[in-house]
């Protein structure tokens, strides 16, 4: 719609690009940007004003204020990862996925915040501290839970965005930018999606590039898509996938962007229901969402049956051994040498890697790096690394077979529950609440299937709830078809945001203006 | 006592650009001026394989009789050190491209050339994997300089199964491993520029018990001084053994100054280097004639067949033909092929010349060969070149010169003045004499002279006949048929 706003005239893209930008600011106590590209924003705005006067825009894209997590590589904007280890880097080229947004005419406000190196599902572990749910501030999440006392106390109830994706989730669902890069490893783009009543896609991988993406997991990590509505990932998508040659693991093979219809008959579809997705800490509230989302199927015509992906249990372990051992070794690359954070001692050169990957990493990262490294030890190899490879491969059969047997599409949760107040979710360690939260999530990233986040209904506490939708691979249309029809069933409210208040001035004191 | 020798041998590849990047390959560029992101390891940036690395390691696999693995597998090797960014390198261990081949070579039995044997060492494997950067440790100033530019160079690792066992038998391997990569072209192996790296596993056993305790000696920079530590380090570990030590499974490096190896204690203890799968490179597969799929061309992939049909002809090939096609000996064909263009030279000459290859083969070898060596010059650089070669040896070819006169000619014409040889022989007044009542005379001479001489030869000591032969040359200034002397000689006494 704003894209053909911008069209039609209505509204010029400067305009649109200062409107965001004062957006931006005006919602900074939700810590969802690291860097601000104001000036360079405004430049690219400037330009694609030009175009629109000339009538000649590169796309539906051109002029449109996008924000991109902080784990991709962006010329001359600093690219951190939330971690002392990058803070002040300034990347020399773009991440690719970056390069095409900025090729067809969109307007880069900035990078959103995560959790360090994308490592945690709440957006609470960076070292710019954690990122907000805006909902912690709408209409509807106030009336349900009125405040004890007055301002104090306001500002010990909001609730974590989901991670690690968190600052782009809120900067979408802020109204701050119309779509966001985030990254999905184990679920990183669909579960702050969920909590933060946007869409969140995560595409098959091998169809995005991921040069320029600061790696998690190689054979995991695949960028994601967050907008407000489904046909806004479809038109994203169109233009990111295909094949790059800087990424080997992209798929050979011309991709065919492509348009959802408006009516869509479900009645031709057989949707497939996990029944090991109905695992212990499922809310009662997400369990009867998801019923409802299951009859609505029903009612419509579509066939649904209960599948069976019996190795699911065991994916959170098989997924903790295999995320660790890559971590520990993409992770080897930090050592002060080339790039980013160097200790000040002068020893020996080992003492020196030392101090700084100690000062450079958080406790998540370097946890993880000591994991990973133990299961690559020689004697452990075998035990732990291939088995996980095993399993890993016995986790994907499991969807091969329930994909061919006539099953299209699979529904389930995305999340066990609606978003934690922050006091409530640091309590636990981020290992333990990783390996709670991602458990609906992260077995699409072992398969590599394409798997979408939608916004399905608010909960008692008036936060959004989302529901998952896993398709076969490279079948990303027929995916989205069927989370555009039921975004429209569903009719999810828009937020109603009320105006923060600076409550501490501290928060976002890091936020700086990059030109 | 037994001695036990493989080697483990980094080929640089010879390719316009690196392994997994795009930045070029240079020897002795500007320090760190050929880096790209990714050879720099900036995060996020990923590995794209170089074609051409892959076509030269299947040549060079093809060439050592190897067999050519379909699918191979690119795996991470951890480990901190300086001159490697990512803290990792990319390489093969799982399933390298190449494997169980085998490589001939020869060896002179008691240093004469005139007899040679012929020895065959296993190939273990041959694999890509990346170069790393260059560290200098500047102790003075505490730091460490670090260069990049041969960090992601492609390297071929070919290991040789310990089937040698002295220093001998590795170096004429390692000189006949030269010779292929060069007539591939797949690597420069210069060992002088880093484009060619040895390092020997060393032991010992007595016959019929098992293998002794290896070491592995590294920072060898020569094809001699391969010999010389291998001989060294099996001389150590004889008597070490022999005064009832041990032998400890270390590193030790060679030092070409003391002429010994020495222990690289404060290095590695048992590296663990966590050997894991590189995610960011898919199997590496090739094709042959048969599983080539029939919309795709030898542009498009790698065809096994493809290439192993344009392989040129390898040292062994070409040194059969030499001594079949012109009669030479086989311990000329390896001078031949041992000298860079040596052997173009030589057939150039044998084009242009009426003298026959048997003949020519002297010269070339003998007058051609040691000046270069005396004047440490290449042939490309002869000042004699091949066709001014032929002319002289065909004026001795039509009796025009003597053979002496003709050397004295070569020498001429080594000084490069530009004079054809035909110049020089007049110039010089080299040419046989043919006046025969002047030969006759000067011999005359010299009997009349060499009275003790004559005397011999009359009593019957033929040998000294070729004495006065000799002076009536130097008389002549070589310019006289030493035939035709002493038949004259012969009719006068």
């Amino acid at each position: 719609q704003v894209s053909a706003a911008l069209r039609e005239g209505r509204v010029g893209a400067g305009e649109l690009c200062q409107r965001c930008l004062a957006r931006v600011r005006g919602t900074g106590l939700l810590n969802a940007y690291i860097s601000v590209a104001e000036d360079a924003a405004l430049l690219e705005a400037e330009e694609a004003e030009k175009r629109y006067r000339r009538g000649q825009p590169l796309g539906v894209l051109d002029g449109i204020p996008v924000a991109v997590k902080d784990n991709f590589n962006t010329a001359g904007i600093e690219t951190t990862c939330a971690s002392n280890m990058l803070k002040g880097y300034i990347s020399p080229y773009n991440a690719t996925v970056v390069q095409k947004l900025l090729d067809q005419g969109a307007v880069l406000l900035g990078k959103t915040n995560l959790d360090e190196f994308a490592m945690g599902s709440g957006s609470t572990d960076g070292v710019f501290g954690p990122v907000r749910n805006p909902w912690s501030y709408s209409r509807q999440y106030k009336e349900k839970n009125p405040s004890k006392s007055h301002s104090e106390n306001e500002d010990s109830e909001w609730v974590i965005t989901g991670g690690s994706s968190g600052g782009s989730a809120a900067a979408i669902s802020s109204f701050t930018c119309f779509a966001a890069l985030g990254s999905d490893t184990g679920g990183s783009t669909r579960n702050p999606a969920a909590h933060c009543g946007v869409v969140g896609l995560k595409p098959t991988y091998g169809l995005i590039s991921r040069h320029g993406l600061i790696p998690l997991v190689n054979s995991m990590d695949v960028p994601g898509i967050l907008t407000r509505c489904v046909d806004d990932a479809a038109v994203v998508l169109g233009l990111l996938a295909g094949h790059d040659p800087k990424d080997s693991t992209t798929i050979q093979g011309a991709f065919k962007p492509f348009e959802i219809p408006d009516s869509i008959d479900v009645r031709k579809l057989c949707i497939g229901i996990p029944k090991e997705y109905h695992v212990p800490g499922l809310s009662s509230e997400i369990q009867a969402l998801w019923s409802k989302a299951t009859d609505l199927f029903k009612d419509a015509g579509a066939k649904v049956i209960e599948v069976s992906l019996p190795h699911t249990s065991y994916s959170i372990v098989c997924y903790h051994v295999l995320c660790t051992a890559e971590v520990a070794s993409n992770m080897a690359r930090f050592d002060g040498l080339e790039y980013g954070h160097r200790a000040a001692m002068k020893q020996s050169t080992e003492s020196m890697y030392a101090a700084t990957r100690r000062e450079g990493f958080n406790d998540v990262v370097r946890g993880r790096i000591l994991s990973g490294n133990y299961f690559l030890l020689k004697e452990n190899y075998e035990k732990y690394f291939v088995k996980a490879q095993k399993v890993r491969r016995l986790i994907a059969n499991d969807f091969v077979k329930v994909f061919g047997s006539g099953v299209d599409i699979l529904l389930t949760p995305t999340t066990l529950s609606d978003a934690a107040p922050y006091v409530e979710f640091i309590k636990e360690d981020n290992r333990t609440r990783s390996a709670q939260d991602d458990i609906l999530t992260q077995a699409a990233n072992m398969a590599g299937l394409p798997a979408i986040s939608v916004p399905a209904a608010l909960s008692k506490r008036g936060l959004p709830l989302g529901l998952q939708f896993i398709g076969r691979s490279f079948q990303e249309k027929q995916l989205l078809t069927v989370a555009k029809w039921f975004e429209k069933q569903v009719k999810f409210p828009v937020i109603q945001l009320e105006d923060m208040k600076r409550h501490d001035c501290n928060v976002f004191q890091h936020q700086k203006s990059v030109s | 006592w037994l001695p036990v020798v493989g080697l483990e041998i980094h080929a640089q590849i010879s390719s316009n650009s690196k392994l997994f990047s795009g930045s070029q390959v240079q020897f002795a560029a500007p320090p760190n001026s050929l880096v790209s992101f990714f050879d720099a390891s900036l995060p996020g940036t990923l590995p794209v394989l170089n074609r051409r690395c892959v076509e030269a390691a299947v040549m060079t696999g093809l060439a050592l009789n190897c067999s050519i693995n379909k699918k191979s597998l690119f795996d991470r090797k951890h480990y901190f050190y300086a001159d490697l960014p990512a803290g990792y390198q990319i390489t093969q261990k799982r399933v390298p491209i190449a494997v169980n081949g085998s490589l001939s070579y020869s060896l002179c039995i008691d240093n004469k050339m005139s007899r040679m044997v012929t020895k065959t060492v296993r190939i273990k494997q041959i694999q890509l994997e990346q170069d790393s950067g260059k560290s200098l440790h500047d102790d003075t100033r505490s730091q460490t300089l670090v260069d990049l530019n041969r960090a992601g160079v492609g390297l071929m690792e070919v290991v040789m199964e310990p089937d040698m066992c002295c220093g001998e038998e590795a170096a004429a391997a390692v000189r006949e491993l030269q010779l292929i990569l060069q007539t591939l072209g797949s690597s420069k192996a210069i060992m002088a520029e880093g484009q060619l790296r040895v390092d020997a596993n060393v032991s010992v056993h007595h016959p019929g018990e098992p293998y002794g305790v290896r070491t592995e000696v590294k920072n060898i920079n020569s094809v001699r001084f391969l010999a010389k530590a291998i001989d060294y380090e099996i001389q150590r570990q004889i008597e070490e053994l022999e005064n009832g030590g041990t032998i400890l499974n270390e590193t030790r490096a060679f030092d070409s100054k003391l002429g010994c190896t020495i222990s690289m204690r404060d290095k590695e203890g048992k590296q663990d280097y966590r050997f894991m799968p590189e995610p960011n490179l898919p199997p590496l597969i090739l094709y042959d004639a048969k599983s080539l799929p029939a919309n795709r061309n030898h542009q498009q992939v790698v065809n096994i067949d493809w290439i192993r049909e344009r392989l040129p002809d390898l040292p062994s090939v070409k040194r059969a033909k030499l001594v079949e096609l012109y009669g030479i000996l086989p311990e000329h064909s390896f001078t031949l092929l041992n000298e860079d263009g040596l052997a173009e030279y030589f057939e150039n000459v044998i084009k242009h010349t009426q003298m026959k290859p048997k003949k020519v083969i002297g010269w070339v070898l003998k007058e051609l060969l040691s000046y270069l060596k005396e004047h440490a010059l290449a042939v490309k650089d002869s000042p004699v070149s091949s066709f001014l070669l032929a002319d002289l040896l065909n004026l001795l070819e039509r009796k025009e010169i003597s053979s002496s006169a003709a050397k004295q000619v070569f020498e001429e014409l080594w000084k490069g003045e530009g004079k054809t040889p035909l110049e020089i022989v007049k110039e010089k007044h080299l040419e046989l004499l043919r006046d025969q009542e002047e030969l006759e005379q000067i011999c005359q001479a010299v009997i009349d002279r060499q009275e003790d001489e004559v005397m011999a030869i009359k009593a019957g000591n033929q040998k000294v006949l070729n004495k006065l032969i000799g002076l009536v040359q130097r008389a002549t200034r070589g310019r006289s048929n030493p035939v035709l002397v002493k038949q004259i000689l012969e009719k006068k006494l």
